[in-house]
């Protein structure tokens, strides 16, 4: 397994999706990444043009960028099955649970 | 950012696009957003670009280009057919592009709320960027096909629509439909932005198509109701027709022209309108190709410029004709007195040819018109377009002072009338029957002035004969009846006595007193 996951949070200011999502993302790391990862959160609003050059419509999103395959992930992750799931990393040993989330 | 105006009259913004401004009274409206629906292929994305290009070509106002369905790189190349170099102006800074297309293979995974904040911050980012005044965003439907959640993404674009509202630009959103008459455009769009809505139709019929913009509302503003049609030409790209639009004010002028022949001159009483529309009515073969040759010799005799638009022969079949009957059209074209321009009509829609012509006629500026012939044109077309054409084309020859010939043949060999006639008769100032009396086993022409507007004609029909020389109008037939209505039968010569003695004098001369 690689020991470097390379994250981009994508945020819009302090929007209580922003707020939830960077929340979310630092329990996910902390509790399932173990350290192996770096992240990166980006404010839309501060800098566009990044936003521009990755193409992101909705936020926020999360991109995986290494390793490799690329994966994107929108919302305010607190879904982290789908999380896990959206970033192809090693899926919690539990049943799917695919309920109406994504709202 | 915000520029709201409280001021009640909304001001338009001239879109540049030909003929839209006229239809749309002015533009669009100034600062709002407005909704293009179209079925597929109807050309929103060519009007949306339009919109933007014109901008930076003519008003030298810069603009964004949102894009939700093809790529940055696909539009500039599919634009640059059309003559606007955007990946030009993207570098001189004219035009910014906010690349919303979707990534094949990389769906994202959806994983609680979401919004649109940084499609938002980058639409506000571009519009800084090049100082924008025009938006447009192509297509709502592409985005729905982004996201699963319908509902959040309607809700999210109403967010976006309300954000452009607030950055003082005037945009163009473009929505797909699926029926050309129905519903005004797929998953609800026109909800958000209902204040404007404009409809672009690609309809089939009579295995035609047929293009068309309706502009469905302009809250608070006035404009053009109904259908207009329009085409999209390379190096200039939408063209509007306002035909419905057109305004009735040509001027009318005294001034005679010659026919190009003497004696028809004299049943017209002294030659035709110099701005009038003749239509000359006639089975095949029966002279009206050699009326319009002898028209255009008598223009180019007093110097006058004659265009020929010939559907049915071409260049060098006209000029074989015409050498024929004794007109030497290759001395009048090297004069620069006559110019040809030869189509077969099925080369393009009638609103291509309409178009075509136009400019053919603001290049070399004719005198004289020659359309042979209508009735080529009208097998291309429905009957409310080719009926739009012809409106079209004699209200702009009319403009010019340009004397116009049309000719229309008739389905049957005897007498009856054409479609053509039927449809555009009305519109035309004079016209003239071309006849076949059949007398005695023999095949014979008789020619009459049915119609002449603004002048006495003469009412005869007379026989004429065409030689080497060209057209001979002889002597009126004066013992056969039935010769228009396709069944040629002769009096006896004592009843046409006994109907002469009924209207006491001469019926040439009744004729002339009735008419004035």
């Amino acid at each position: 397994m690689e020991n470097n996951i390379s994250l981009k949070l994508y945020v819009t200011g302090h929007t209580p999706n922003s707020e939830r999502a960077v929340a979310n993302m630092k329990s996910i790391c902390e509790n399932e990444l173990e350290g192996r990862y770096e992240l990166i959160i980006i404010d839309v609003l501060e800098r566009p043009q990044l936003a521009e050059d990755e193409k992101i419509l909705a936020t926020p999103t999360l991109i995986k960028a290494l390793p490799p395959p690329l994966a994107r992930v929108i919302g305010d992750l607190s879904d982290i099955e789908k999380v896990l799931v959206g970033l192809n990393m090693e899926p919690i040993q539990k049943s799917e649970k695919k309920g109406g989330s994504g709202k | 950012m915000s520029a709201k105006k409280n001021s009640s009259q909304i001001s338009k913004l001239e879109t540049g696009i030909t003929g839209f401004d006229f239809v749309a009274g002015g533009g669009l409206p100034k600062g709002r957003t407005t909704l293009l629906a179209g079925t597929a292929g109807s050309a929103k994305t060519v009007f949306a670009a339009e919109f933007i290009a014109q901008g930076i070509m003519k008003a030298k106002e810069n603009g964004v280009f949102i894009t939700f369905e093809e790529s940055p790189a696909d539009i500039c190349r599919n634009m640059k057919s059309l003559g606007w170099d955007m990946k030009g102006w993207v570098d001189e800074g004219k035009l910014a592009f906010v690349d919303a297309s979707a990534d094949i293979g990389n769906q994202p995974v959806t994983a609680g709320d979401w919004d649109f904040g940084a499609l938002v911050a980058r639409i506000e980012h571009a519009v800084n960027k090049v100082n924008a005044k025009r938006v447009t965003m192509d297509s709502l439907g592409a985005i729905f096909t982004q996201f699963d959640d319908g509902a959040r993404v309607r809700h999210e674009l109403f967010r976006v629509a309300s954000a452009l509202k607030s950055m003082d630009v005037t945009s163009i959103l473009t929505a797909e439909r699926i029926h050309e008459y129905g519903e005004i455009a797929r998953f609800g769009v026109e909800e958000f932005v209902a204040d404007n809505v404009i409809i672009l139709r690609n309809a089939l019929e009579h295995e035609k198509r047929r293009r068309t913009l309706e502009i469905l509302k302009f809250r608070g503003c006035s404009h053009q109701k109904g259908e207009y049609p329009f085409t999209i030409l390379p190096g200039t790209g939408v063209v509007v027709i306002p035909l419905s639009a057109m305004e009735l004010q040509q001027k009318s002028s005294n001034i005679r022209i010659t026919s190009g022949n003497v004696e028809l001159d004299k049943m017209c009483g002294g030659g035709f309108f110099r701005d009038s529309i003749i239509l000359v009515s006639g089975a095949t073969g029966n002279g009206k190709t050699l009326m319009a040759t002898e028209f255009i010799a008598g223009g180019a005799k007093n110097g006058e410029r004659c265009l020929l638009l010939a559907f049915e022969e071409s260049r060098e079949q006209l000029m074989r004709n015409a050498t024929g009957w004794g007109f030497d059209y290759e001395q009048m074209e090297k004069e620069g007195k006559l110019k040809f321009a030869c189509e077969y009509p099925e080369t393009a829609g009638l609103e291509d040819h309409l178009i075509k012509i136009r400019s053919e006629i603001e290049i070399f500026k004719p005198n004289r018109l020659v359309v042979d012939s209508l009735s080529a044109l009208e097998r291309v077309s429905s009957i409310k377009g080719f009926r739009e054409f012809v409106i079209g084309l004699t209200s702009f020859i009319k403009h010019g002072e340009v004397a116009g010939l049309f000719t229309a043949t008739t389905p049957s060999l005897m007498g009856g009338t054409s479609i053509t006639e039927t449809h555009i008769s009305t519109i035309t100032d004079s016209i003239i029957l071309l006849r076949y009396v059949e007398m005695y086993g023999e095949m014979r022409r008789g020619l009459t002035v049915l119609k002449m507007r603004g002048s006495m004609h003469d009412k005869d029909i007379r026989e004429y004969t065409i030689d080497g020389t060209g057209m001979h109008i002889g002597k009126p037939f004066r013992d056969i009846t039935g010769i228009i209505s396709g069944n040629p039968t002769r009096i006896q010569q004592g009843e046409l006595g006994r109907i002469d003695e009924l209207f006491a004098e001469d019926t040439r001369e009744a004729v002339t007193k009735e008419a004035e």
